[in-house]
């Protein structure tokens, strides 16, 4: 059979009181978790840099073993108990919310490899006909080098999905989404 | 593991339709840089299996009275390309009251709010992929986009599927509405055909006698490749 796909429609500004009423979803791991623990502040910008005040960002992750917790997911790893791969946020007035989450792991990759650090992030809004799908790195894992994906991004935008720590605030780390303009970030086609 | 189909290009609006404004400063500029799946991508959130709560299905019992407005019941069931249902999915829907206004602290259109609706609600899909919900019907509303702009009445849908790749957020309007011709948030959407996906049909089958109108609205998300080894 060969249907055809339900296409999809912008979220809208009034999405709040049904997708974000709280910010528990904000939590993806819970106090036993393992891992690096880090708070992931995210930032999105329009074309102009003006701050996207009615976003709502999605999260999906692997625990800090690596692994997915999803039955396709058929990596011979345990699953942290403690942690939950999934975090949905709106995003405030400044364009930003922040995650507790921990540094994931590396996941398989294709033929082999092992992909580096990272967290695959959706991000909708009005004005946004379809989602717009990226990838948060982590500056200076030495895996990023390696990374098949990174690898796709042209070698002069590749720093727009990298996250950098806060020296100001440990722990936190800091993503930069620009929808538009000279510092428009890598968004992917999946 | 076998990948999934690539969005189907009839049904995906190009990021950029300047007659909806607020494309225009969003839109990315750049082309999209092409992902083969990975597990990221083949992998995905199972969320929503504890979260449905005893009225979450029936908008029209989330407060002690009945909101006002025309209740209806909406039916469907979420398929993937190849016809399989999607089974055990959380499906969650927003909609504005019978009368154009969605309970949200940014929606100024004068309109009365209902304290009897909220207008928010979420479903699971069962073995089969099918959902049900009652609420009442949604209100037309205005919007700035243009001159004399008004958005047809529609409810939004947010579903997860099996994959990161099978989310999607969409609408669902109602057959016959001389709104959605004008709409420049439906007409993004550049084939007719795919535009009709989005349009649910009155179902006398859904219709409960004495008591409400049913619609039926089918979903259909992305599937899988087909492999040498599918039928």
């Amino acid at each position: 059979m060969n249907l055809l796909p339900t296409p999809s429609q912008t979220i809208g500004p009034f999405f709040h009181f049904c997708l974000t009423p709280g910010e528990a979803l904000g939590r993806l791991a819970g106090p036993d978790a393992m891992g690096e623990r880090l708070r992931l502040l995210v930032r999105v910008r329009d074309a102009d840099g003006a701050p996207v005040g009615d976003a709502m960002i999605e999260l999906w992750q692997a625990d800090a073993g690596g692994k997915y917790h999803h039955p396709d997911d058929t990596q011979e790893l345990p699953a942290d108990p403690g942690f939950r791969g999934f975090g949905r946020l709106a995003t405030n007035a400044d364009g930003a919310c922040v995650f507790e989450t921990v540094k994931p792991g590396q996941a398989r990759g294709p033929r082999g490899t092992l992909q580096a650090p990272h967290v695959n992030l959706s991000l909708f809004a009005r004005g946004l006909v379809d989602r717009l799908v990226t990838r948060v790195y982590f500056a200076g894992e030495r895996a990023n080098h390696q990374d098949p994906v990174l690898a796709l991004a042209p070698e002069d935008r590749r720093h727009t999905l990298l996250a950098h720590p806060d020296a100001g605030n440990p722990g936190v780390w800091t993503f930069e989404i620009h929808l538009g303009g000279e510092r428009e970030t890598v968004f992917f086609d999946v | 593991m076998t990948p999934y189909r690539r969005p189907d290009p009839e049904t995906r609006p190009g990021y950029l339709y300047e007659p909806y404004k607020s494309t225009v400063r969003r839109a990315p500029a750049k082309p999209l840089i092409l992902l083969p799946h990975t597990l990221s991508e083949l992998t995905g959130p199972l969320y929503g299996h504890d979260a449905i709560g005893k009225t979450d299905h029936d908008l029209t019992r989330q407060h002690p009275g009945e909101p006002l407005g025309e209740r209806m019941i909406v039916s469907g069931r979420v398929l993937d390309e190849g016809g399989h249902p999607a089974p055990h999915t959380l499906v969650e829907v927003w909609q504005t009251n019978a009368a154009g206004r969605y309970r949200h602290d940014k929606d100024n259109h004068p309109a009365p709010l209902d304290p009897n609706f909220t207008g928010a609600g979420r479903v699971m899909t069962d073995a089969n992929g099918c959902y049900r919900f009652v609420t009442i019907k949604p209100g037309a509303y205005p919007w700035r986009n243009h001159r004399n702009a008004w958005r047809p009445a529609h409810i939004h849908f947010s579903l997860f599927g099996p994959a990161f790749v099978t989310r999607l957020i969409t609408q669902m309007y109602f057959p016959g509405d001389p709104l959605c011709a004008l709409d420049p948030i439906l007409q993004s959407i550049p084939s007719e055909k795919a535009r009709e996906r989005l349009v649910a049909r009155f179902d006398p089958e859904t219709t409960e006698p004495e008591w409400a109108l049913g619609y039926r609205f089918d979903i259909v998300l992305r599937g899988r490749e087909a492999t040498p080894f599918e039928g």
